[in-house]
């Protein structure tokens, strides 16, 4: 009760000197403010790149395979055979990336080319614009067929049906039977500027023949340490090694995103952390002023009956009014800035409801710690000493 | 209900020490009206602030009620002056930024009465010195007089068996030093202990009775002319 009546004669005090407590909690505002556009700079930031890998699929497994390890190897055919027996992978698919040229008005120009299965765009989750996928018939058949990017469709046939068409791969002709759905952009070197071959015809396309690299597909996203599981196994028996082969999920990509942003995430409020620390001491600094100046004010509270604890808590309210209603301040102007700095960046904006409480009750309980020097000062004061003050 | 006995109040700054109050014994019992009077420097206001358990003597003790009070905590003497005791001072001491009825409610605060019940006394009291119908103004909204009512409002508002006033109409015009000084006579009336402090002779020859004070020291203890009559 007596506590009410002190945050409302503090809420009264900072209404009637609105520049002094605008000063007073300017270090409050700030520090909260950039706790806040800094945690949703960063959040934002690991959303993008999250959705970005999320895009590719959550369920995705890429194995890639680095040494020879004597003669033991194993071939696109023994993968399909593990997908088989294993209830928790669904597909795979080889994928042989090789560079290549394009012919286009007869100049060449650099297309990325990737030999995959008929299962490679479902499990990377790439849409079909027109036309369809490279078929199992093509695949076993090597047949010269190939579906293009987005980007490729547009720079090489200019707006007229790409399907049926001939483009030339390093000399070679190859009959387009699909478009894929734009991913990236559609820009030059992105997802979208591609070329999809059947992986059995890409092999004969370069002279590493061997298949490197897959990527597989869980059957539940749940179950997907089981299934990295499960192909590391099967791998070992092959390789008797764990050094030459790696099996990577974006799941665990994700989780390594997790862990770097949390990491700066704590640097960068630790730095705004300073600034709160800054705004704590001018809260206990214009406290300081404030009791020197109530003194009289406190003698004449102190004749009627206030007890040290009546006037401890008067000033520690006060305290952590002024920096709450700093908190409240700083939480707008760090949500408009937040805000405003992501769509500047072109970013989705991502501000955490965890960011807001903490900004707002380190600022309550700076208040407190620093509004607590100021108020026991006030609280030990002799009362005839403070009556006679001014 | 107050015995002083033998309280010295000795102020040392350097070599030479001043003796504020320099061996007083007095006694004043419930419902008494005691006007302490001397000149400017005399100890008076040290005098009152001592009975006031605002200040604390160097030597001697203070008994108030039976009690010793320099045997009591911080606490305890906030219960004191909250419960037992009614200022007013020179200087009314208002707080500027709480209106009338606010200003008047702190003591009951203090006591951890409702919000309600503290209206409630507040407002009798504000009625009393008949500026109930400005409750809400500000205190810097009002003229001296009026100011010095409100604080005697504040005073009684707990209904304090004494009221100790320092130079109360000090710094008011005599017009309205008599109002105020009128209004205190019929608290007294009303059963209250008023310890009156004043250096002007013609004021306290209205209480009933009269302490003359000079250097610290008690130099006369008499009845008034208001208990004459
Ligand atoms: N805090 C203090 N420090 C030093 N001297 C003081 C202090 N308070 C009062 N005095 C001295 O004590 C004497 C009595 O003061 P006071 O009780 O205020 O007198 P009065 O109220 O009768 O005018 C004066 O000489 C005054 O200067
Ligand atoms: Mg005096």
């Amino acid at each position: 009760m007596n506590m009410k009546q002190s945050f409302i004669l503090a809420l009264k005090s900072l209404k009637t000197s609105k520049m002094r407590s605008f000063l007073t909690m300017l270090g409050i505002i700030i520090g909260v403010a950039s706790v806040i556009i800094l945690t949703s700079m960063v959040d934002s930031m690991k959303q993008l790149m999250v959705d970005k890998f999320e895009s590719m699929g959550t369920n995705l497994i890429t194995v890639s395979i680095s040494g020879r390890g004597g003669n033991r190897r194993v071939e696109p055919e023994d993968m399909l055979k593990l997908v088989e027996e294993k209830d928790t992978l669904q597909a795979v698919s080889p994928n042989i990336t090789i560079p290549a040229y394009i012919k286009n008005n007869n100049e060449n120009q650099s297309v990325n080319c990737i030999g995959t299965s008929e299962t490679y765009h479902e499990i990377n989750n790439i849409g079909i614009e027109s036309g369809r996928y490279l078929s199992y018939m093509d695949v076993e058949r090597r047949q010269k067929n190939c579906v293009i990017g987005s980007y490729v469709a547009k720079n090489v046939f200019q707006g007229t049906n790409p399907i049926g068409q001939i483009i030339k791969l390093n000399g070679n002709s190859f009959t387009v039977v699909g478009v894929a759905e734009e991913k990236a952009g559609g820009t030059q070197g992105s997802q979208d500027d591609r070329v999809y071959l059947p992986y059995t015809v890409a092999r004969t396309l370069t002279f590493i023949s061997r298949v490197s690299n897959y990527t597989f597909s869980a059957a539940d996203k749940n179950e997907l340490e089981q299934a990295i599981a499960d192909i590391e196994n099967a791998l070992f028996k092959v390789y008797q090694s764990e050094d030459f082969y790696n099996v990577i999920s974006v799941s665990a990509i994700v989780d390594t995103l997790d862990e770097l942003t949390g990491t700066l995430t704590l640097i960068l409020v630790g730095i705004a952390g300073i600034s709160l620390l800054v705004g704590g001491i001018g809260i206990m600094n214009i406290m300081l002023v404030s009791v020197t100046e109530r003194t009289r004010e406190i003698g004449v509270r102190k004749s009627l009956g206030a007890t040290p604890w009546n006037i401890l808590s008067q000033f520690v309210v006060e305290a952590a009014t002024t920096s709450g209603c700093g908190g409240v301040l700083g939480i707008v102007l760090g949500i408009g800035g937040a805000y405003a700095l992501c769509s500047l960046m072109d970013m989705p904006t991502v501000i955490t409801l965890g960011s807001i409480i903490i900004a707002f009750s380190v600022s309550a309980v700076i208040g407190i710690a620093f509004g607590y020097f100021p108020a026991r000062k006030a609280a030990r004061l002799n009362p005839i000493d403070a009556l006679r003050h001014d | 209900m107050i015995e002083l006995r033998d309280i010295y109040k000795i102020y040392s700054d350097g070599d030479s020490e001043i003796r504020a109050l320099d061996g007083v014994t007095m006694t004043v019992e419930q419902g008494e009206f005691v006007a302490i009077v001397g000149q400017s420097g005399s100890g008076k206001s040290t005098c009152m602030n001592i009975i006031g358990c605002l200040d604390i003597p160097t030597s001697g003790s203070y008994h108030l009620n039976g009690i010793d009070v320099s045997t009591m905590n911080e606490i305890e003497l906030s219960h004191i002056r909250n419960q037992t005791l009614g200022f007013i001072f020179q200087q009314y001491n208002l707080l500027p930024k709480l209106n009338l009825l606010e200003n008047v409610e702190l003591p009951l605060i203090y006591r951890g009465l409702s919000p309600k019940e503290r209206e409630e006394k507040a407002k009798i009291a504000l009625e009393r010195v008949g500026l109930l119908d400005r409750a809400k103004k500000m205190p810097s909204q009002l003229s001296g007089g009026q100011q010095q009512r409100v604080s005697i409002a504040r005073a009684l508002a707990g209904e304090p068996p004494v009221i100790l006033a320092d130079e109360p109409t000090g710094a008011l015009d005599s017009k309205t030093g008599r109002d105020v000084l009128d209004f205190i006579k019929k608290l007294n009336d009303e059963g209250t202990t008023i310890v009156l402090i004043t250096h002007d002779m013609s004021i306290a020859e209205e209480a009933k009775r009269i302490i003359r004070i000079q250097d610290g020291k008690i130099i006369s203890d008499m009845p008034g002319r208001r208990n004459a009559l």
